[in-house]
């Protein structure tokens, strides 16, 4: 059985929200393969922030991925809220994979928002919110748009709920997207460049959101190129290059007292 | 900002102090298009209306005949019929297409392959033969037992065979528009349906197929209308109640066939004009959201047609351009 599972004793630190360990990806086969993440680990507490700073094609966002097993890990274990993704292991420590119904259902647990939003444009914002609710967890029409409203509120669009996506500007669609992701409850939420693709003038409105998400305890993985916001809110700052984790600390330390070259390069280009 | 614009409006005055006052371009030749095609229309009507051997009157005559509208009636169960069929079928050959199971992709490729790749005209006919190429037609294990068995003609009767005819060749083409409309929609969506926790299925029915359908549904209305005409092949079969040989069958029993080939024509060019009144609203509510992004970031460019149809339908503000910068 693994060096893996004896590092990271599966019923993992009841403080820890994440637990990544050994984690490597491979897109492809053969000729063609590409090894993408090459043994990331990382700890994310519950209650915790953590940003996630690296150049374009890092793997920043198949990291993301992994976690919520969009993409499935070639290498590794990823364990959320004490769960294993995607196996099951048995008594003899052969893993099993998990039916798509499992599957779905831990990623129901975990909130993603993405650098294009993603909203359903055939929804208004508020049916975008209530869609996961209903269709996920079975929830009344009428509870699911309680829920919804106060969501929406939360995110300071209750005027433009009847809106469709289409309708809204970069920012707000965001933060409804935020709102989509928080309807489900999630004990943990993924951020992956959630402000890349707005006009300048609406990075602000989405980082308060998340501030805000922040601040009410809300586990968080971020990956960003805001660093004012990584100085501000995050408890860790974890800078990755080339598919590994170069260095990772308190933001004070990773952004301002930086050990590592490649860390203070990426840096100096981005300040 | 809006509102200061509501208030100079309604005080009558006008914001814009310089407003331009520019005569349009001359375009003399617009003015002589129009007249010269406006004159070839009259006489194309002209040459319709007055020629005798159009015989209107028995053509107003036999539009209303019994025969006549048994033959429509059939020729609209025919066509939407086998529209339903076929829609079912394409989303299933549509899904197989998008399989991981290589059987699945395979059997989907081949069953397009066939019923493209031969006349519908010879597909009716093989229909209609099929009772005498195969007398009886049973249940089970291929190569093995049996466990039911039918006379061909008392479950395949002329009708079936041809609606199922129909059915199938035009689950071809149509498993090619939804293929299409399923790959037209950004993988993105799906991604985001998954991460909220959705089932594949839930994905395909709340989120892939109702954005699919804006591409999806103006080539089935084509579809549709082309069906309706399709229909008066089912005399390969044979089958001989629809609008076409009902018509063509009075034609030629009372020695006047030009008239009753214009009754035909126009039942179906007055059904065609339904679908069509149909299609567009279906293209509308399928339309839903998508009347004015086109850029990536939602950047409202105007309101256009669908816009102007969410606004009617009261669910946005009206002014839709005042929404993008708050
Ligand atoms: N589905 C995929 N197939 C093949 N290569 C991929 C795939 N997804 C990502 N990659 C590659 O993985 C690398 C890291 O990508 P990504 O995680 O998106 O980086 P980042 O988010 O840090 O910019 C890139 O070189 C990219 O080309
Ligand atoms: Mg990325």
């Amino acid at each position: 059985m693994s060096v893996v599972a004896d590092s990271a004793a599966l019923p993992a630190d009841s403080t820890d929200m994440v637990s990544v360990r050994a984690v490597h990806k491979v897109f492809g086969h053969g000729h063609d393969a590409v090894h993408v993440l090459k043994g990331v680990d990382l700890d994310v507490a519950r209650g915790e922030v953590t940003v996630i700073l690296g150049p374009s094609g890092s793997g920043k966002s198949t990291l993301l991925r992994c976690i919520n097993e969009l993409e499935e890990i070639t290498g590794g274990t990823v364990v959320v809220g004490g769960d294993l993704m995607g196996y099951r292991q048995d008594a003899k420590g052969t893993l099993h994979r998990l039916h798509p119904k499992a599957v779905a259902k831990q990623r129901s647990r975990i909130g993603m928002v993405f650098q294009r939003f993603h909203l359903f444009p055939h929804m208004t914002a508020l049916e975008n919110v209530m869609e996961a609710p209903v269709q996920v967890r079975g929830l009344s029409k009428k509870a699911a748009k309680q829920r919804a409203l106060e969501l929406i509120e939360r995110v300071g669009l209750s005027d433009r709920m009847d809106h469709y996506p289409a309708q809204l500007s970069g920012g707000q669609q965001q933060r409804v997207a935020i709102a989509r992701a928080l309807a489900m409850d999630p004990e943990l939420m993924l951020f992956d460049e959630p402000t890349s693709a707005l006009d300048p003038e609406l990075v602000g409105e989405v980082l308060s959101v998340m501030q805000d998400l922040a601040r009410s305890g809300m586990t968080m993985i971020v990956v960003t190129h805001e660093i004012g916001f990584a100085r501000e809110v995050a408890d860790h700052v974890v800078f990755m290059d080339d598919g590994v984790i170069v260095e990772s600390g308190p933001p004070a330390e990773v952004l301002d007292t930086p050990k590592e070259e490649r860390t203070r390069n990426f840096l100096s280009h981005v300040l | 900002m809006g509102d200061v614009t509501t208030q100079t409006n309604a005080s009558g005055s006008d914001p814009v102090p310089n407003r331009i006052h520019a005569r349009p371009v001359p375009r003399p030749g617009r003015l002589v298009a129009a007249a010269v095609v406006l004159v070839l229309a009259a006489m194309a009507a002209n040459a319709l209306i007055t020629n005798d051997n159009f015989r209107w009157d028995v053509v107003w005559l036999y539009l209303r005949d019994v025969v006549v509208i048994r033959g429509v009636t059939w020729t609209l169960v025919l066509t939407f019929a086998s529209m339903a069929i076929a829609v079912v079928l394409a989303v299933t050959l549509a899904m197989m297409r998008r399989s991981d199971n290589p059987v699945m992709r395979w059997v989907s490729w081949l069953w397009i392959w066939f019923f493209r790749g031969t006349p519908i005209y010879t597909q009716l006919i093989f229909w209609g033969l099929l009772g005498v190429l195969y007398p009886r037609l049973s249940l089970g294990i291929p190569f093995g037992p049996e466990f039911f068995t039918f006379r061909t003609e008392d479950v395949i009767t002329a009708f079936w065979a041809a609606l199922l005819g129909l059915a199938f060749n035009e689950s071809a083409y149509l498993a090619e528009i939804v293929r299409a409309g399923l790959t037209s929609v950004d993988p993105g969506q799906t991604e985001a349906a998954k991460a909220l926790g959705m089932k594949d299925g839930k994905i395909m029915r709340r989120v892939v197929l109702p954005q699919a359908m804006r591409v999806i549904v103006p080539p089935t209305g084509n579809e549709t209308i082309s069906m309706l005409k399709t229909t008066s092949l089912v005399v390969a079969v044979p089958l001989t109640l629809e609008l076409t040989y009902g018509t063509s069958a009075i034609g030629n029993r009372i020695f006047l066939p030009v008239p009753l080939l214009v009754v035909a024509a126009l039942w179906y060019l007055l059904i065609t004009s339904i679908l069509m009144v149909g299609q567009h609203y279906l293209e509308q509510y399928y339309g839903r959201g998508f009347g004015t992004a086109t850029g990536r970031r939602g950047r409202g460019k105007g309101p256009g047609g669908k816009q102007a149809a969410i606004a009617a339908a009261g669910t946005v503000q009206e002014d839709v351009n005042r929404e993008v910068t708050p």
